[in-house]
């Protein structure tokens, strides 16, 4: 069967592969060309060695997104994660409205990131007027804007992962303990956590990557103000790329090695989750 | 799981004043969308009153300004021409590469791998070059680059459900005479279905919502999707009218929660079966 499928490569693969190497592979390969070079558009592009890359880090401003931008995925991948596992134990349990309760948490997910940023940006800024401030008064009022906002995108989706998990751990585990006299809270940690760790694996992966490539929400809530202070990687190499007069090639030097972070974070976190899952 | 609470009344009440809150800032937007713009930022938690109050005119002022209804037509199109084209053409791909084994396949497997990794800003820039020279800066054309860009999800969801297809389903049907192509269309898409579904959703969410890629991508001049339309409500330095803010915003949700009530229980059976997969 093999023999007779391989024949028909131009139907099957072809169009996805065409598009996958004018969509991703041929812009990564030029991409990481021209984080050696210095131009202005692809064609002046003039080689330069390594020269971007130490411009990178002779950028103050990247240097300060890369610490907001680690501090902030820390922060939300704690509080995501932790808020959306309750909210998920709390909805499995069996009263009214849990499907209707689901349903009003993952809502929020569905719009996107440019319109959640205007939409906290008026809420943030009534609540701040109050006090006679603004968001954009100081980078922690930003900061904190970010993570309400993001939280309150994400729980809802990590919530139906962690309840997809929470409904497959099968039920006579919990009979067997409670036979042998464990109480609940032996029950979460015992059974309920650990039957969880793929879910868990999945979730702080999504939300790990989440925050550290996001642009939307940081663009519209805040755009780097105060002074570029509250902006994330992502937002401090688009505005070297279309902001900056001759960074163009520090921009792109910027991107490989946010690139590099996330491929590197992405593996280390999924070893260290990997490692901690039980076999059923 | 299905412990009973004694008092299940506690949490459903307890649980109704969360997603009452949880959905305020929703509300919040409505209601501001029909006061007077000089109200809006200066005082955002009051009811529209007789002052403040200004019927339709928010409404008005912003269509004119962003042209929302087209706004609204091309990220329609561009939605739904983008996933249905990423469903057929990765669906086969993935079929493809889970049934021919050699080092081509393989490779294309890999790479689709790493392009989930890599983030946009890799690319963007050498992309929107090669989207300028092929022409592909119009809604049609961006499709191809969706295509691309998407695949790399796609395509890996699907391989990972065809693994589980038992192969002699499909080899009974070639022994009945049926090319490849058939066997495709007629015996595995038809298993396919909820894996489609998940996949469907997830593009939809990512395309519909998706800002920096159609930004660099498209002619603005010409085309623009509606995060780009409401972005650039925004004028330089921050000077925002935030009256014409409120009611786009407002027309910007609508269509997502119409979207949500219709097919809520696809979504999120999607998104959990996604994740599983993920």
């Amino acid at each position: 069967m093999e023999r007779a499928v391989k024949k028909y490569f131009a139907i099957f693969a072809l169009p996805t592969l065409i598009a996958f190497v004018i969509g991703f592979i041929a812009p990564f390969i030029e991409g990481v060309y021209l984080s050696f070079c210095e131009f202005t558009t692809i064609t002046d592009a003039k080689f330069v060695g390594l020269k971007n890359y130490l411009r990178v880090f002779e950028d103050p401003t990247f240097i300060h997104s890369l610490w907001f931008t680690a501090l902030f995925t820390v922060v939300t991948v704690v509080l995501i994660n932790v808020l959306a596992f309750t909210v998920a134990l709390l909805l499995t349990k069996t009263f009214k409205g849990t499907n209707l309760f689901r349903g009003v948490f993952f809502m929020p997910n569905l719009i996107g990131g440019i319109v959640l940023g205007y939409t906290w940006q008026l809420i943030l800024n009534g609540i701040f007027g109050l006090f006679d401030r603004t968001l954009t008064y100081s980078a922690s009022y930003g900061f904190w804007g970010l993570v309400i906002l993001m939280c309150w995108q994400q729980v809802g989706y990590m919530m139906i992962i962690y309840i997809a998990g929470l409904q497959s751990i099968p039920g006579d585990l919990y009979e067997a303990a409670r036979i042998d006299g464990a109480n609940s809270r032996q029950c979460l940690f015992r059974i309920t956590l650990p039957m969880s760790m793929p879910s868990i694996t999945i979730c702080t992966f999504l939300t790990l990557t989440n925050g550290f490539k996001l642009y939307d929400q940081n663009l519209a809530l805040t755009n780097g103000q105060p002074s570029d202070m509250t902006e994330m990687l992502a937002l401090n190499i688009v505005n070297t790329f279309y902001g900056r007069n001759g960074w163009e090639g520090v921009g792109q030097a910027k991107a490989v090695i946010f690139a590099i972070l996330v491929a590197i974070l992405a593996l280390l976190q999924n070893r260290m989750t990997r490692s901690k899952e039980v076999q059923q | 799981m299905n412990d009973r609470p004694k008092h299940g009344w506690i949490y459903t009440t307890v649980f109704s004043i969360i997603s009452l809150i949880y959905i305020s800032p929703i509300l919040m937007i409505l209601m501001n969308s029909f006061k007077k713009k000089a109200y809006i930022n200066r005082m955002p938690f009051q009811m529209p009153n007789e002052k403040t109050f200004v019927g339709m005119e928010n409404y008005v002022e912003g269509l004119r300004k962003t042209d929302f209804f087209s706004a609204f037509g091309y990220s329609l199109f561009i939605t739904i021409a983008s996933v249905a084209v990423i469903l057929l053409c990765t669906s086969m791909c993935a079929w493809y590469i889970s049934r021919v084994h050699t080092w081509y396949t393989k490779a294309i497997y890999t790479l689709c791998l790493i392009s989930m990794v890599v983030p946009f800003q890799m690319v963007m820039f050498p992309l929107s070059k090669i989207s300028d020279m092929m022409h592909l800066g119009n809604p049609v054309g961006i499709i191809l680059i969706y295509l691309g860009f998407g695949a790399g999800l796609a395509v890996f969801m699907f391989t990972g459900f065809m693994r589980s297809v038992p192969i002699e389903v499909e080899e009974a049907a070639m022994i009945d005479g049926c090319n490849p192509i058939q066997t495709f269309f007629r015996v595995d898409l038809a298993m396919l279905k909820p894996t489609l579904v998940s996949v469907g959703i997830l593009e939809t969410m990512w395309i519909w919502n998706d800002y920096l890629l159609p930004s660099l991508v498209l002619d603005l001049r010409k085309y623009k999707t509606i995060p780009i339309a409401i972005q650039y409500l925004k004028g330089g330095y921050g000077s925002v009218d935030w009256g014409a803010m409120m009611a786009m915003l407002v027309l910007a949700i609508i269509p997502i929660i119409v979207f949500y009530l219709c097919c809520q229980k696809y979504i999120i059976k999607g998104v959990a079966a996604g994740a599983v997969k993920g």
